[in-house]
């Protein structure tokens, strides 16, 4: 069903699922930003199409809205595991292309990659996705060449024409909206502002101990932003706090984790791997353009350039794939 | 559906204090399709899981052997006898025997590392008709640091055992040298049919399959045991991952021919 709404129609539509949905989309917080005077957009929930930022790319993906950064698995006493209850509402979330090719790798990790995930399956069984249409690209996108400008597999699509609001709506439950039947395409970028050379295949042992990667011993200072605003990345860590005014009772968490940060490797006995910095951006690099791809068939990264937007060093992932396909042509 | 994430209760049998630091709990549990080289999530409330192997697998008992080195471990030390602690598992490969039988095993661990692979000399020990032959070189940081003395005591009324120590106080009786002094003196007569288990810290296992690959054993016949930051043991978390391999998924038991492969 394809709909042609003005913003109160499509406010009143929201409002009505909000009843069963918390809605999540891009939102703009003003001055919160990293930098003085900046913005921070990302995810929140929002009640009316004013809420939403769909002017520029938001600093942190969709992931968040069902990966939370922090997510308690139990509570615990000094004998007892109790497992967190869940939110009994559904979720919808407004993201672009690149997001929700990035929920599919999401996906293939933690439903795809041994047992399904019992936390991440209980929530995201709960997820609708609407895409929200790009008709340009973005600072530092390069999802044309990842493959991920379109996203066919949405629950709902959306396009922004001013004050004319265009839903192609999918999924039976996201059918309440009143306006008038009309035909469109959701957006998508055709051409971002750059092109990546990335490779097909990857020489991991040419690739293994690559001078390239020294660059970065010095460049990258550990700090793992490129990790957290990722919307692909997905690894964690568990954490187990306990209450102050009752030590005996507690919680336990999964956090996201980053694999450019110390620690990340940590064993018992104070051994750990990968010290250098440029190895773990080797380790960062060859997981989004080859070891994802060896062992599910399609590459890891989306493209939507975020890690580049986010590095305070100004290292460029896009350009590191560039550099790793020049090194495959390079002759011996 | 199962919720993969929730440790459960068992009830601390009894606790086999090897050395200051190094003890063995045994906990009541399932054993049902478990094997040697496989792993267990230790949870403790408040502070949190550590992977540790099964160093023994007995009727509804499994023996975990723990060195006090982390923040898991460290409170572990306080428990006793019919305390409890939390497990969720098994994960991991383990070791397959099938893949050793009928043919000459040679077993090479270094310290606490002969937790995972007493599975394999238990089941040699009481199976020493699958196996063409069999040796146990075992080696340990000092005298003070053996682990199981008694079941090697046991062990070696029937099969051949070398157990060494890096380092001794003068008068020591045993034999002392790295656990590498011993495999170039192995004779076999058939190197095809020649398996090796090789477990224990990174510098040790290097050096140790380096010998084994000397006397021309094939690589595919060398196993080893990877040790890495196994948080979850589902294969989501990411930390024990090395390149497309997630080690508590695939792993922690490799073939070399595999395992020189994987890059950290």
């Amino acid at each position: 069903m394809k709909l042609k709404l003005n913003v109160e129609q499509f406010d009143k539509g929201l409002a009505e699922l909000s009843k069963t949905y918390k809605i999540y989309a891009p939102k703009s917080f003003e001055k919160r930003g990293t930098y003085s005077d900046t913005d921070v957009i990302k995810y929140d929930i929002v009640e009316k199409f004013e809420d939403m930022e769909l002017e520029r790319k938001s600093n942190f993906s969709a992931k968040e809205t069902f990966l939370p950064i922090n997510q308690v698995l139990f509570y615990f006493t000094e004998d007892e595991y109790r497992e967190t209850s869940i939110d009994e509402k559904n979720i919808l979330v407004f993201l672009r292309a690149c997001d929700l090719n990035g929920v599919k790798r999401v996906d293939q990790i933690y439903l795809g990659n041994g047992e399904e995930d019992y936390f991440y399956k209980r929530l995201r069984d709960k997820v609708k996705f609407v895409v929200i249409g790009c008709p340009k690209s973005f600072r530092n996108c390069f999802c044309v060449s990842m493959d991920s400008n379109k996203a066919d597999n949405y629950d709902a699509g959306m396009n922004v024409r001013g004050n004319e609001i265009y839903l192609d709506l999918v999924d039976d439950s996201l059918k309440i909206f009143e306006g008038e039947e009309t035909e469109f395409e959701v957006d998508y970028v055709r051409e971002n502002n750059f092109m990546v050379d990335v490779p097909k295949e990857v020489d991991f042992e040419k690739m293994a101990n690559h001078d390239m990667w020294r660059e970065y011993d010095t460049r990258c200072i550990g700090c793992g932003r490129c990790n957290f605003v990722c919307p692909t990345c997905t690894c964690f860590s568990m954490q187990d706090i306990f209450y102050k005014e009752n030590i005996k009772v507690g919680e336990r968490r999964r956090v996201h984790a980053s694999c450019q940060v110390d620690g990340y490797t940590n064993i018992a006995g104070g051994h750990s791997f990968r010290e250098r910095h440029g190895q773990r951006m080797r380790f960062k690099t060859m997981h989004k353009i080859h070891d994802f791809k060896e062992r599910f068939g399609y590459n890891m990264c989306v493209g939507c350039g975020r890690c580049d937007d986010a590095c305070p060093q100004y290292i460029s992932f896009s350009k590191a794939i560039d550099k790793v396909s020049q090194v495959m042509r390079e002759e011996d | 559906m199962k919720n993969n994430y929730i440790p459960v209760a068992s009830e601390i049998l009894d606790i086999i204090k090897h050395t200051k630091s190094e003890w063995t709990f045994r906990t009541k549990t399932n054993t049902e399709g478990v094997k040697p080289g496989q792993f267990y999530e230790i949870s403790l409330p408040k502070r949190g899981e550590s992977p540790i192997s099964v160093s023994g697998i007995g009727e509804n008992y499994i023996d975990f052997t723990i060195r006090n080195v982390g923040k898991v471990t460290g409170i572990l030390f306080d428990h006793k006898v019919g305390d409890k602690l939390f497990i969720r598992g098994p994960y991991g490969n383990g070791f397959d025997i099938n893949n050793y039988k009928g043919r000459d095993l040679v077993v090479v661990a270094g310290g606490s590392a002969i937790a995972p692979v007493r599975g394999i000399i238990q089941h040699v020990y009481n199976n020493p008709q699958d196996f063409k032959s069999f040796k146990l070189i075992v080696g340990f940081k000092s005298p003070d640091d053996i682990l199981f003395a008694n079941d090697l005591q046991m062990w070696s009324e029937k099969l051949d055992i070398v157990v060494t120590v890096d380092d001794a106080p003068e008068g020591y009786q045993g034999n002392v040298g790295l656990v590498t002094k011993y495999i170039p003196e192995l004779k076999f007569e058939d190197l095809s049919e020649v398996s090796a288990v090789v477990v224990g810290p990174p510098m040790m296992m290097k050096f140790a399959v380096a010998e084994f690959l000397k006397l021309d054993i094939a690589e595919k016949d060398v196993w080893v045991s990877y040790e890495r930051n196994m948080h979850c043991g589902l294969g989501k978390c990411g930390h024990c991952k090395m390149d497309s391999t997630y080690i508590c998924l695939d792993g922690p038991v490799f073939s070399y021919d595999f395992a020189k492969t994987l890059q950290d």
